[in-house]
C-alpha cells in the first residue's frame, strides 16, 4: 500500500456526485445494448410483459434495474471494511467471468473426461519445462549480471550482446531457431530440450538485467566494508551483496516466472506435449474447442495464483530486517 | 620511538583525474600509537587512511602494512586487510544479519574460526562495546551511537593490528557522540593502535599521542596535543583551530 495520510478522506463510492454519475453511465451503457433476449430479461417479464415486444419502456426498465442494483452493490460494499471488501469485489469479479463462461454452454462430462490426461501430460510438462527453465535462467541471470558489471571486456561484450540479442528477438522465433537451426550444425535436439534451452537463454536474458539492477543499488559501504574485512570478490558477492539484492531482485523476478509459465506454451508449436498443445489438439475430434482452452486457461490461472503466493511469502520473508 | 611501526607511508602522492588529493604524504605509525587526523573537509585526511588498507589506491610512494607493501598487483590484500580494522562514518553494517551476526562473520569466513569460536569471540566485544544484550537485533533497530559501537565490535572480531576511525562521530546525534568516543577511549587505554580521523579535539586532546593537521592533501602541522593545541605554528592551522574551538 502507498503510505497513506493520517488524515481520513470522505468515501468515495459515498459522495453523491460519485453515486449519481455511476448509476447514469450504467444506465446509459445497458440502454445501448439489446438485452430484450437474455435471462434477466425473462426475470422482469412481471414488469415489461413480453421481453421482445416490449420497447423503448422494455430497455429502459431492464437498464434501470440493473443500475439499481449495480450502484446499491458498489455503495453497500463501501460500508464494509477493507479486508471485506477485496473478498466481495473479487468474489463479485469471479461470478461475472463464471457468467461469461457459463453462455459457452460447455459440456462438462467432456472436461470430466479429458482433465485427468490434461494435467497428468499437460499441467507435468508444463511444470516441469518452466521449473527447470527457470533454475537456469537464474543461473545464467547472476552469471550475466556479474559478467556485465566486470570491468573484464570479454565478459562484458558477451554478456552485453547475449542480452541484447535474446531480448531482441520474438522467444517464438528463438524457439523455431534452436529447434529447426541446431540441426543444421549437427545437433540433432528433441523438442523438450530445444523448449527448455529457448526458455532459458531468453528469460536469462531479461532477469540478467534485473539482477544487474539489484546489484548496483546496494550501497558502495556495504562493498567497502566487506573488504576492509578482508572478504574477497565470491564472498563478497554470495554473502553480502546477493542477499540484499534479493529484496529488490524478487518482485520482478516472481513476474518473470509467472510470465514464463505461461510463455511455455510457445514450445507447444513444436510439438511438445505441454498444457496448451493438449488443449488446442483434445478437442479438435469433436470440435470441443473451448471446452479444453477455457479447462487450461483455468489451469493456467491457478498455477499463477500459487507462485504470487510463494512470491508474497519470500517478500514477507525479506521484509523482516527493515521492520524497526 | 623504539615500538615496530605498523603503517609506514613514503611520499604518497595520489590524484583524482587532474586533482591532486594527496601531495607527498610521510607518516609512521608505531605499534600501540594513537594518532589523530584533524583538517578541514576535502583536505585528504580520509582518503589517507583509506589508503591504509587499500580501498584507495595511491599513484606514487609507498605504503607499507605491517611489513607488506601495499600496490596495485598485490594478491594478499585480503590478508593485509583482515589484519586492518575500519570503522566507517555510515557504520556500514551488514543489514540483513544479526548483530551478532555481523561480528561473527569475518573470523568465520575470512580466518576459518568455528562457529563456537566466532560466537565466543562476538559475545566478548560486544560485551566490551557494552551492548552484548542486543546481539540478536537486527542493525536498523537499534541507535546511530549502538550501530557504530557494533561496527568498532565488528573491526575487533577480526583482532587487528590496527584500527582505522574514518570520522566515526560525524553522523551521529550530539548525544551519542560520547558513547562512541568511551568506546573508542577504552580501546585506546588497552593499548590498540588507532589511526582517527575526527574533529573530536576533547577525544584528540585526551587520547592522541600524536596530532595530524591536514590541508590541501599535505601534512601542515603535527605535534603532540598540548603542542598542537598549545602552540600551534601555522597560520592555517590556527585558523582552523580558532574555527573549530570557536563554539
Amino acid at each position: 500500500m502507498l503510505y497513506p495520510d493520517t488524515v481520513e478522506a470522505e468515501i468515495l463510492v459515498h459522495k453523491p456526485w460519485f453515486v449519481a454519475t455511476m448509476f447514469g453511465v450504467v444506465l446509459l451503457l445497458f440502454m445501448a445494448f439489446n438485452m430484450s433476449s437474455t435471462s434477466f430479461a425473462e426475470l422482469m417479464r412481471p414488469v415489461i410483459g413480453e421481453p421482445s415486444v416490449s420497447g423503448f419502456y422494455g430497455r429502459f426498465a431492464i437498464a434501470f434495474a440493473i443500475a439499481v442494483i449495480f450502484t446499491l452493490n458498489v455503495v453497500l460494499i463501501g460500508f464494509a471494511p477493507l479486508k471485506f471488501q477485496i473478498g466481495i469485489v473479487w468474489f463479485e469479479l469471479l461470478l461475472l467471468f463464471i457468467a461469461f463462461f457459463e453462455t459457452f454452454h460447455l459440456s462438462l462430462p467432456f472436461i470430466r473426461e479429458k482433465l485427468p490426461f490434461l494435467i497428468s501430460q499437460g499441467v507435468v510438462t508444463t511444470l516441469y519445462v518452466s521449473a527447470i527453465s527457470i533454475v537456469i535462467a537464474s543461473v545464467i541471470a547472476v552469471a550475466g549480471a556479474v559478467a556485465k558489471l566486470s570491468s573484464n571486456g570479454f565478459a562484458y561484450a558477451i554478456a552485453s550482446f547475449y542480452t541484447s540479442f535474446f531480448r531482441g528477438l520474438p522467444l517464438l522465433m528463438q524457439v523455431y531457431l534452436i529447434y529447426l537451426g541446431l540441426p543444421q550444425l549437427g545437433f540433432v535436439i528433441n523438442a523438450v530440450p530445444a523448449g527448455i534451452l529457448a526458455l532459458s537463454l531468453c528469460y536469462g536474458a531479461y532477469m540478467t538485467e534485473i539482477f544487474r539492477s539489484g546489484i548496483q543499488s546496494i550501497d558502495r559501504g556495504q562493498w567497502e566494508a566487506s573488504r576492509s574485512m578482508g572478504f574477497g570478490f565470491t564472498l563478497t558477492m554470495r554473502r553480502i551483496i546477493l542477499p540484499q539484492a534479493l529484496p529488490v531482485i524478487i518482485p520482478p523476478t516472481g513476474n518473470q516466472f509467472i510470465s514464463m509459465l505461461k510463455d511455455s506454451s510457445l514450445v507447444s508449436v513444436i510439438g511438445v506435449w505441454e498444457l496448451m498443445f493438449l488443449a488446442r489438439t483434445l478437442g479438435q475430434k469433436t470440435f470441443q474447442h473451448m471446452e479444453m482452452l477455457i479447462s487450461a486457461a483455468i489451469i493456467y490461472w491457478m498455477l499463477s495464483i500459487c507462485l504470487e503466493l510463494v512470491q508474497s511469502r519470500i517478500e514477507r520473508h525479506y521484509h523482516r530486517s527493515k521492520v524497526r | 620511538m623504539s615500538a615496530p611501526a605498523i603503517i609506514e607511508a613514503k611520499s604518497v602522492s595520489k590524484w583524482y583525474g587532474q586533482f591532486q588529493a594527496l601531495k607527498n604524504i610521510n607518516l609512521i605509525v608505531h605499534k600501540g600509537e594513537r594518532i589523530v587526523i584533524c583538517g578541514p573537509s576535502g583536505s585528504g585526511k580520509s582518503t589517507l587512511i583509506r589508503c591504509f588498507n587499500r580501498l584507495e589506491a595511491h599513484q606514487e610512494g609507498d605504503i607499507v602494512v605491517n611489513g607488506v607493501a601495499l600496490h596495485g598487483k598485490m594478491t594478499n590484500v585480503a590478508a593485509v586487510r583482515s589484519n586492518v580494522g575500519m570503522v566507517f562514518q555510515h557504520f556500514n553494517l551488514f543489514p540483513h544479519m544479526t548483530v551478532l551476526m555481523n561480528c561473527m562473520a569475518g573470523p568465520m569466513w575470512v580466518k576459518g574460526v568455528s562457529e563456537k569460536q566466532a560466537r565466543k569471540t562476538a559475545l566478548k566485544f560486544l560485551e566490551r562495546v557494552r551492548i552484548p544484550e542486543q546481539a540478536n537485533k537486527f542493525p536498523i533497530q537499534l541507535s546511530g551511537g549502538q550501530q557504530q559501537r557494533v561496527a568498532i565490535a565488528r573491526s575487533l572480531c577480526m583482532e587487528p593490528a590496527v584500527m582505522l576511525f574514518d570520522e566515526p562521530t560525524s553522523a551521529l546525534d550530539p548525544e551519542m557522540v560520547s558513547e562512541v568516543l568511551e568506546t573508542m577511549t577504552g580501546l585506546a587505554r588497552d593499548g590498540m593502535t588507532m589511526v582517527c580521523v575526527t574533529h573530536e579535539m576533547g577525544f584528540a586532546r585526551a587520547v592522541a599521542d600524536r596530532v595530524i593537521f591536514m590541508d590541501a592533501g599535505q601534512i601542515v602541522e603535527e605535534g603532540t596535543p598540548d603542542g598542537f593545541f598549545g602552540h600551534p605554528r601555522h597560520d592555517r592551522t590556527k585558523l582552523f583551530l580558532s574555527q573549530i574551538l570557536k563554539h
